[in-house]
């Protein structure tokens, strides 16, 4: 090690400059979100809590095809299907694991009927194991809660698909 | 307020009375210490965040100012558990082996030239035997665990400590040299006059050396080895929840601030105003600034402490071998020299100080 290494290193020089990058950091513009308050903007492709959607008429979409139960690569969601009075054929049971669940969004695009949509909730919890379990009730429910807001999300998104 | 309490007392015996104020003394010491922990848990939190471009804790209390109450009801209401194959009586005694010394030495700092608990004459060597003394309780704490990870913490703090103990008693002797006493007290008035005689212009490398060494002492980054988190999870101390992790964590601050209040008293003229000499201040608003008091000293103190957080903020950890390598081949070989740089201007008479 020659000398002017070795004066570097006793200066402490290198030390000096690591303080500084700090110290300049210290009086930086803060980045913080203040989450609950503040959030930040979600894109309409956004991929949050599932959700059954409806006809205008209040009729349920789901044709019971089951391509979306097909396409799940978590294998999150069952279908068990009947026939009705008016011979459609419609869903008796649409469960979907939220824990099984990945939210990739598969299940939106195989869907014939534009039932099984993806919203851009991401703030719900369960207290209980077995309310992982979303049921066709919940899920239609969530649908209907959501209705505007997601509809129009999908008009925004629309274009680019 | 000693007067007003030695007056108030009066017609006890004067023994009592001594007694009375020194305990007195101790009380507060005590209180302030555990209020400035409070403090710099919240002021190391912030400061760190910012240096992160966070904005740190600021949801309990204003500007979170309550964060580190909140943490301390929290450790204190959370059960004690004692791993079953631990030696439970060491493992109860370490965290009080650890805090008493961190507590104790503050007995002999002067906070002001008549604040002091126990004016002792040796005192320097009370606080060299009782920063030392800590180490024992992290030993324990990582011995008794039964732990794997808490006893590879408290072998590295062990090795860590004997390395800087070294380094940090020779940067003292130079001190002790200059200062001309082990009093403590004696050591501030000697820097008396004026911010160019503070020991810190004459003792430079030793003052860099004892606040790197102190930094080693206390265990805190970047020579926090003894709890690198990610190779062995928290140390010494892995084991142990709730109120034996609250004093662990207490013991760690006081420490801290210990070396900081030291380094302040040492190397930079402990009460002593900044801007004594400076003869225009004298008969103006600002003359107060001129009188020596203690807020000079929690100012200079605040400065170090903010220098541990920092410090944190900046650095990555040493490897164990840099660790070593920096404390027996750099730091110790410096100090020696420079006691023998202090030897010549001694006898030269270069310093600011005379052959008494």
């Amino acid at each position: 090690m020659n000398l002017i290494q070795l004066l570097k290193k006793l200066s402490l020089i290198d030390f000096m400059k690591g303080f500084t990058v700090t110290l300049k950091a210290l009086f930086r513009r803060k980045v913080t979100v203040q989450y609950p308050e503040v959030k930040t903007p979600l894109s309409p492709r956004f991929r949050g809590k599932l959700a059954l959607m409806r006809y205008d008429n209040g009729e349920e979409r789901c044709i019971a095809c089951k391509l979306c139960s097909a396409v799940c690569p978590a294998q999150a969601i069952s279908i068990e299907s009947e026939e009705r009075a008016d011979g459609t054929r419609r869903t008796v049971k649409f469960d979907i694991d939220a824990f099984k669940c990945i939210y990739c969004g598969f299940c939106e695009e195989a869907c014939p009927v534009d039932s099984i949509v993806e919203t851009n909730i991401f703030e719900y919890h369960m207290t209980e194991n077995h309310e992982r379990i979303q049921t066709k009730e919940m899920l239609l429910a969530t649908g209907d809660q959501h209705r505007k807001q997601t509809i129009e999300n999908k008009k925004k998104d629309s274009r680019y698909r | 307020m000693k007067e007003f309490i030695y007056s108030l007392l009066s017609f006890l015996d004067p023994q009592w009375i001594n007694l009375i104020w020194s305990l007195l003394q101790i009380a507060i010491v005590t209180i302030c210490l555990i209020l400035t922990v409070v403090f710099l848990v919240l002021f190391e939190r912030k400061v760190i965040g910012y240096m992160h471009s966070r904005v740190g804790p600021n949801r309990v209390g204003p500007m979170g100012s309550l964060q580190s109450i909140a943490d301390t009801i929290k450790l204190l209401l959370k059960e004690v558990i004692i791993p079953s194959k631990a030696d439970k009586f060491f493992f109860l005694l370490s965290p009080i082996l650890l805090l008493i010394p961190a507590l104790a030495a503050w007995a002999v700092i002067p906070f002001s030239p008549d604040f002091i608990i126990a004016d002792i004459n040796a005192g320097l060597l009370y606080l060299l035997a009782l920063t030392s003394f800590g180490v024992y309780g992290v030993i324990l704490a990582g011995w008794a665990s039964n732990s794997k990870y808490a006893f590879l913490g408290s072998m590295r703090a062990a090795a860590q400590m004997v390395a800087y103990e070294i380094a940090m008693g020779f940067a003292l002797v130079g001190v002790l040299m200059a200062g001309g006493s082990l009093k403590l007290g004696e050591i501030v008035a000697a820097q008396s006059g004026g911010i160019l005689n503070w020991f810190w212009i004459p003792l430079f490398p030793l003052f860099i050396v004892y606040f790197i060494s102190g930094i080693a002492e206390t265990n805190r980054h970047p020579f926090d080895l003894a709890e690198g988190e990610a190779e062995i999870v928290a140390g010494f101390h892995v084991e142990y929840s709730g109120i034996g992790f609250a004093i662990f964590f207490l013991a760690e601050y006081i420490n801290m601030a210990l070396i900081s209040v030291l380094t302040s008293i040492l190397f930079l003229g402990g009460w002593e105003s900044f801007f004594t000499g400076l003869t225009i201040l004298e008969n103006t608003f600002f003359a107060f600034l001129l009188e020596p008091s203690i807020f000079w000293l929690l100012i200079k103190t605040l400065f170090f402490l903010f220098i541990f957080v920092w410090l944190r903020a900046s650095f990555p950890r040493y490897r164990y071998d840099q660790l070593m390598s920096l404390g027996w081949k750099v730091l110790i070989p410096i100090t020696i020299a420079w006691i023998g740089v202090e030897c010549v201007m001694y006898v030269m008479q270069v310093g600011p100080w005379s052959i008494a």
